[in-house]
Order: structure tokens, then sequence, then C-alpha cells
């Protein structure tokens, strides 16, 4: 067992975790924070992207021993609150960006991550761009062009720069 | 996963004493190959060895080249990049993209962006996975590999497929090479995994040596290829590249494409791999 400390969501949270527990059953089982998924168990579907120190990463690829004294912020620690989503969030609502939902919280958060690094390096955030960066994210509903629509929009009504 | 002992070392030869303290242990960099390869019940490592928050490791290094002899247009500052630096950052970083922009294009296009946000140099030429981008880097750069106790050369550290000369209890510090006067990779990838299904890497040194490595497409992990080399050192040009008769031999055949597929990609990726340089 590893003792870990952490700051989720702008809260301190700790637990004594055994050594090959990963950062998203941390996430999941311990905290309940169930927004963040498990889509494949293979590193490649993306549903469990979280932030953590500023930085997209899988949830499932890292140990929640290795996120000790992180930063992580998760889907349900984007909105201030239910009424008040974030501009990405509010920006998939509106362009049907998501149909079965599952791969959402993972899209939202590296949406959320990409537009941050564009806009942060002064670089236009193209279509192509966005496709580009979703190579982590797998959907398997939507054919993909309403989620880039919708970090289009969401990206327009970012401002983290 | 199998059940594991989690351990954060303090420094670099911190991890090579706990490294060698275990002969099942394993260093944890990013994690990015070894996570998943745990979670499948591939590996199953006794001890992990956390060395992701070490300073020393981390960070790209560049020195000015000595002022000898004839001035070249390019090339010669010794670059340094420690093993825990992420793909990320070697990605992003302005003045190596100015002195090598061959090798921040391969890491930006390794994986995917959450991939490259925590993966590492040092952890992806430690497994020497035989469709890694980096490994094909730092051979044709004829970089030196520098470890816990000694320094080797790209050329003696790849030994084979997911096999290298490190020892055990030896922990990778960093790497270095000499800016080349010019360099660049050409990747075809296989779409659902992004690793090389051919990856050619080619670099020309400011004393004019030529040397070109070929990644994902040997039977036995990254090689250098002595037909493009020779065609290369005669003629730097696309075509030259082009021109060159690659064979089957020895190259890898599976689901993604037979080897005599690998052999004409080998002279495409070459020929725009030169075109980039």
């Amino acid at each position: 067992m590893t003792k870990i400390t952490m700051t989720v969501n702008g809260k301190a949270a700790s637990a004594d975790v055994s050594d090959n527990t990963l950062l998203v059953e941390y996430i999941r089982e311990h905290l309940r924070l169930t927004g963040t998924h498990v889509g494949c168990d293979t590193s490649q579907c993306g549903a469990c992207v979280v932030h953590v120190n500023g930085q997209a990463m899988k949830s499932c690829t890292m140990l929640a021993a290795a996120a000790e004294g992180a930063e992580v912020t998760t889907v349900e620690g984007l909105a201030a609150s239910k009424d008040d989503l974030h501009p990405m969030q509010l920006a998939f609502k509106e362009n049907h960006g998501l149909q079965c939902g599952f791969c959402t919280p993972g899209m939202i958060m590296t949406a959320t991550d990409m537009v941050k690094r564009y806009q942060e390096a002064g670089k236009e955030l193209t279509e192509d761009a966005i496709r580009h960066e979703l190579e982590g994210n797998i959907c398997r509903c939507t054919g993909y062009h309403n989620i880039v629509k919708s970090i289009q929009d969401g990206a327009s009504k970012m401002t983290t720069a | 996963m199998y059940t594991t002992k989690y351990h954060k070392a303090s420094d670099a030869a911190n991890a090579a004493s706990l490294l060698g303290a275990s002969p099942e242990a394993k260093i944890l960099a990013g994690g990015q190959t070894l996570i998943p390869t745990m979670k499948q019940r591939l590996a199953a490592p006794t001890d992990l060895i956390d060395i992701s928050g070490i300073a020393e490791l981390r960070g790209v290094t560049i020195e000015a080249r000595k002022k000898l002899g004839v001035l070249k247009a390019k090339g010669g500052e010794t670059i340094t990049i420690g093993a825990a630096t992420t793909h990320y950052e070697v990605a992003n970083n302005a003045d190596l993209a100015a002195a090598c922009p061959a090798i921040t294009g391969l890491a930006a296009n390794i994986g995917d962006p959450a991939v490259r946000h925590r993966g590492t140099i040092g952890g992806s030429i430690a497994n020497n996975d035989p469709a890694a981008d980096y490994p094909a880097a730092l051979l044709a750069l004829g970089a030196t590999i520098h470890t816990t106790s000694r320094d080797i050369s790209a050329d003696d550290f790849f030994t084979g497929m997911f096999s290298t000369a490190l020892n055990d209890g030896e922990v990778i510090k960093s790497v270095s090479f000499q800016a080349p006067a010019a360099a660049g990779y050409g990747k075809f990838p296989v779409p659902a995994s992004r690793y090389a299904m051919v990856g050619v890497f080619v670099a020309k040194s400011i004393d004019g040596d030529v040397r070109v490595s070929v990644t994902g497409a040997g039977d036995d992990g990254v090689f250098r290829h002595a037909g493009l080399e020779s065609a290369l050192t005669s003629d730097w040009s696309p075509a030259s590249a082009a021109g060159v008769n690659v064979g089957a031999e020895g190259l890898l055949s599976d689901i993604h494409g037979n080897a005599a597929y690998r052999a004409n990609l080998i002279g495409v990726m070459a020929k725009r791999a030169v075109e980039s340089a």
C-alpha cells in the first residue's frame, strides 16, 4: 500500500491504495467521480483522459501513486455548477457532439487541453489540426463530424491565453 | 494487473541501486508502454521504480559548436536530452527545433497528445520496440546513450527486437548527439496504433557522413541500411534515395503488410525523409 495525496478538482484528496491502483481506478472507485470512463483498457480510446498538472493524460495508463502531489482535473471539475457549464461542454450540447455519450468526457478533456495549447502558442486550431489532435480519442457513434464542429465552436468561446 | 511494489526514486543513482536490488524490478518513466503491458499481464515486475519526477533526468540542453576549421552553415551543436524528458517537451522545444527539426518533428508524431504528455525518450529506447521512432533517430544521428555506469554508442545499444545493451541495475540518464547538417524522418504510421509501419531517418553530419536507419520494417528491430547510405553519400537527393533497390530479405511480414510491401515503403519513406531534410 502507498499513501497518496493529490488535489482533485480543487479539493485535497488522500488515501491508502495498493501500489498497482491506476489513477482512473482511484478517481472512479475511491473518489466516486464516475464521469471519467474506461472504454478500452488498452490505452487507445481516450475515454479516461483527465488533466494532470494542466496536461491531458490517460488516467488508465498511469498509476495513482505516480500522481502523488499532482493537480488533477476531471470532467466534473470543468463547470462551476450544473447551470454554468464550461464553454466546451455547452458547445458539445449545442452542436450534437455526442450520441451515446460514453466517449464525451474524454473528448471534452482532450478538447479543452488542445484549445489551451493552441491558444497559448498563438497557433490557429484548424479543422485538420483538430482531427489530428483527436487521434487518441475514439468515438463509435458520431463519425466525428459533430465532435469537430463542437470543438471549433467551443474553442471560439474559450479564452485561456 | 499483478501486484507490484511502487518506489519513487530520489535521483538516478538511487534508481540504479533500487533496480539492482531486485532481479524482477523495472524502471517506470512515462509508463505508456509498460503500464498497458502490465495491464495485459504480459509483464509482472515485482518492483516499479518511478523516475518521472527526477529533475536531473529531464530537459534539453544545447551546447554551441566549437569554432574549429571551416564554419559550416548548420549543425555541430551538442544536443543532450534527459531520459525522462517527455515527447511533448522535445516536440515543443524551440531551440531544439532550430538545431534539429527532424527530432522535434519525430517527437510531435509519436502516439497521440495524451501519450506525448507522459511518454519519454528514455522509455522509448530502453524498450526498443521494433516499430518505435526514437531508436531510428538515435541510430542515424550516431547518438551516445549515457547511463548510470557508462556511455554506449547507439550502434552498440540497440541489440535486437526489444533488447538493448543495458545491464541489470543500469539506468539511462540521457542521450546526446551532434546536431546534423541535415536530417529528416519519413514515417508511414499504422493508422490504429500510430507506430511506424516503416520509418526511415536520414542524417548527414557536418563532416558529410551519411547514416540511414530503418524502424518498423526489420524482423529484428531497428537497423542501418548500407545501400541507402552509400547512395546518399554520393548524391544527397530524394531521387538518389528513391533509386536504391531495397531488398525484402530480413524484413517483417505481418497482418499490416508483407516484407515486399515494407521494402517498397523503405524506398518511399527514405525519399520523403530526404525531401524533408
